[in-house]
């Protein structure tokens, strides 16, 4: 069976600027995976150029084992891919349950996906506050918002930037059950965090980038003895 | 006879319903300018040369085609879109990522060209359009004399300013219209073919231009210019109410065609320009307009 994700030798650019020098990264069905580095090496990137969200883009990547490289946005998040950006894109103009029901269902996506009253149960919050605009949302509520909306659509390949950042440690808890969760649903999962605590005992694998590149790629078993190249790469 | 501030009734009256026949050109104009902009980024010049094309297309409908007012005022405004879908994805297309004003530049230049088109055609004095049978005459409601067709005017435009306020409002392709607004990236990146969107917005848009036109038919003159000699006030009329929102261009449209009535009664030389007085107030206390959000 294909990987949910591969990536092969990925370039992108944004205008005249080269911020991504070959990336190679393999993503399992299932799996969920965190993208470590600090700020700038490249795995917002990444994940944006995933979606052909950035400039041009050089390389291979294949989703599910379909090329999608040449493929316009729109019909890439089709091929399965849901995308929670890391300033959340909560949209002032909508509600709460606006929000949540904005992203169409998926044409190739190969489960239904969550149901409205199952999304709920997982955030009692938001049905709490279904009628508010987005943006009054409290900053928890608008990342559960950011994630649950893409858990309806039928997309199994989750890209997830920076969900922890900013958040209140219950919340941060309430994030990490929920990965735990999807993942028991057979998401697969790729992951930006800064919060290595958050991201440490949920990934099953890391991969570690600087200046545009993969420079570490480790299953979860070797995290322990890895600390201290992280601590060099990371300056944590 | 009844007198308010030495003006009969009957003055008064008749002035406000006119007032509010041009309020309803302006509101439907200005929506349609408002949804565009909404989502294109585009202060589109070319609404008013596509209103006088409406108008046209429903002349030439009757005159080549025998086709009647009702069919043409469906057909026109779907023409009109179709046009606007085309300068769309052929113009307009590539200047989503530069300023504002090339987008004007070019909108304005189709302006010329239309009108230009049409006067080379038809010339500059007007052409007639018979007021449907239908709507022909009106009615004495004792204290005034109701033409029909003005009646009508003002319906139909409050209707479908209102349909489409409910559209964008209420409804799921409203949601993805006011969220590709926000954000057109995130929208595409849901899995929603935005481009396509785009080009129907300002189909669409246009086609209300078109709409107005067709309504415009039979009370104004038909001439290549009637776009013109409109879509500056329209232009002020969005100002006022503030780029971008929906309630905001319908309630002001209809309300600054009214106050321009009664303007005509009471102080006729200031009529043609209270609008612009109004607009330059509303810049001064409120630069973002009445109805639009501070920034």
């Amino acid at each position: 069976m294909s990987a949910a994700l591969e990536i092969a030798g990925l370039h992108a650019w944004y205008g005249e600027s080269h911020i991504l020098h070959g990336v190679d990264m393999r993503v399992e069905r299932g799996q969920v995976v965190t993208l470590l580095g600090r700020n700038g090496a490249g795995r917002t990137s990444t994940l944006r150029a995933i979606l052909g969200l950035t400039g041009a883009r050089k390389g291979s990547i294949r989703i599910g084992g379909v090329e999608s490289i040449r493929e316009p946005t729109y019909r890439i998040a089709h091929m399965g891919v849901g995308y929670c950006p890391e300033e959340r894109g909560i949209f002032a103009s909508l509600s709460c349950e606006e929000n949540l029901l904005l992203p169409p269902m998926l044409r190739g996506a190969t489960d239904a996906g969550m149901t409205l009253e199952e999304i709920y149960e997982m955030f009692p919050n938001l049905y709490e506050r279904r009628h508010s605009p987005g943006t009054r949302l409290s900053g928890g509520e608008q990342q559960m918002l950011a994630v649950g909306r893409i858990l309806r659509t039928g997309a199994n390949l989750l890209l997830l930037d920076e969900i922890s950042e900013g958040l209140a440690p219950v919340i941060v808890q309430a994030l990490a059950r929920m990965i735990t969760a999807l993942k028991q649903r057979g998401y697969t999962i790729v992951m930006v965090e800064q919060n290595f605590r958050f991201a440490a005992p949920l990934a099953d694998h890391f991969y570690v980038m600087e200046h545009g590149r993969i420079v570490e790629s480790f299953p979860a078993a070797e995290l322990a003895g890895k600390h201290d190249t992280l601590a060099t790469l990371l300056g944590v | 006879m009844t007198e308010i501030f030495g003006v009969p009734m009957q003055v008064l009256l008749g002035q406000l319903l006119l007032g509010l026949v041009n309020g309803s050109f302006y509101a439907v104009l200005s929506l349609g300018l408002a949804v565009i902009f909404g989502l294109l980024n585009i202060i589109n010049f070319a609404h008013g040369a596509l209103y006088m094309m409406g108008a046209f297309i429903a002349w030439m409908g009757l005159q080549y085609f025998g086709l009647s007012y009702w069919v043409m005022l469906f057909v026109a405004p779907v023409i009109v879109g179709l046009v606007g879908i085309l300068i769309e994805r052929l113009l307009l297309r590539h200047l989503y990522n530069l300023d504002h004003l090339y987008g004007l530049l070019l909108t304005f230049g189709l302006t010329l060209l239309i009108e230009g088109l049409f006067r080379s055609f038809y010339g500059v004095s007007g052409q007639p359009y018979a007021t449907p049978k239908l709507l022909q005459g009106g009615i004495n409601l004792g204290f005034m004399f109701l033409p029909i067709y003005r009646a009508w005017v003002v319906a139909a435009s409050v209707v479908v300013c209102l349909a489409t306020w409910f559209i964008i409002e209420k409804t799921r392709l409203g949601a993805l219209l006011r969220a590709a607004t926000e954000n057109p990236k995130l929208v595409e990146a849901f899995g929603v073919n935005v481009p396509v969107l785009i080009s129907l917005t300002f189909g669409f848009g246009v086609a209300l231009a078109g709409f107005a036109g067709v309504l415009a038919a039979p009370v104004l003159q038909l001439s290549p210019l009637m776009g013109s000699n409109l879509i500056i006030v329209v232009f002020a009329v969005v100002v006022i109410g503030g780029m971008g929102s929906i309630m905001g261009s319908i309630v002001t449209g209809l309300g600054l065609g009214v106050i321009e009535g009664l303007t005509k009664v009471f102080w006729p030389p200031a009529a043609n320009t209270v609008v612009f007085m109004i607009m330059v107030i509303v810049l001064l206390l409120r630069p973002s307009g009445l109805f639009g959000k501070e920034t």
